[in-house]
């Protein structure tokens, strides 16, 4: 189980072949990687902003309730902050399980969770200024499934 | 001494990310009320409560919370993360 928190680009392809590889007796591995939407070339930039030490201990506790939750044989979650570009990759989560049910299912918690309760703020710059991103009713909602 | 630290538009209406505060204050919205009365920056980041979220050393909390024993407390909006 690994909780990553960086500012640097992360290598998708390497990071999900060394995560399928060290998933000994997996059946299936899903990975979700979210992206900068550029807003059809309006966004110039989009700085994340997070909370030292409580966005790891938050993380981890996710990954934590997901594992009670799912028979997970490993889990992984990147998370960047700082300044990004229209297209970079923001976060990825992979998680491996021996039944692809599981792998679905705790991906789907994890991003949930992410979404609304990991201390990460967004502002998007755009040619007209700088705007917080608002937290979405719809993603509140999406935790009362779980 | 408390540690308060701020983050995103809360951050910046207060205009500093973190001070050290001396207060009497028993709870999270005691402090609030505290920081409130001082001048209208903290007036104006405090002013809706719906749209603030607060943690508690590191894990989140309500406005009730007590602060006896608390090191570090952060306000901020609802979390945009994934």
């Amino acid at each position: 189980m690994r909780v990553i928190v960086q500012a640097e680009p992360f290598d998708l392809g390497a990071l999900s072949n060394a995560f399928a590889e060290g998933a000994g007796g997996a059946g299936a591995v899903v990975t979700f990687t979210g992206l900068v939407r550029d807003n059809g070339g309006a966004l110039s930039a989009m700085e994340i902003e997070h909370y030292p030490g409580m966005t790891e201990k938050a993380i981890t506790a996710m990954v934590d309730e997901a594992r009670a939750r799912w028979a997970l044989l490993d889990a992984l979650v990147v998370h960047r902050y700082g300044r990004l570009a229209g297209g970079e990759a923001i976060m990825m989560v992979a998680t491996a399980a021996r039944h692809r049910a599981e792998a679905f299912a705790a991906a789907e918690f994890l991003m949930d969770y992410l979404k609304s309760r990991a201390p990460f703020w967004k502002k998007e710059l755009t040619s007209d200024g700088a705007e917080w991103v608002a937290a979405r009713e719809v993603d509140e909602a999406a935790l009362k499934r779980w | 001494m408390i540690e308060v630290l701020y983050f995103a538009w809360v951050r910046e209406r207060i205009g500093a990310p973190r001070e050290r505060i001396e207060t009497e204050a028993a709870t999270v919205m005691g402090l609030i009320e505290d920081l409130r009365a001082r001048d209208e920056r903290y007036a104006w980041a405090f002013a809706d409560m719906t749209s603030l979220r607060v943690a508690v050393d590191q894990e989140l909390a309500g406005f009730d919370a007590p602060l006896a024993g608390v090191r570090e407390i952060a306000f901020f909006p609802p979390m945009t993360g994934g």
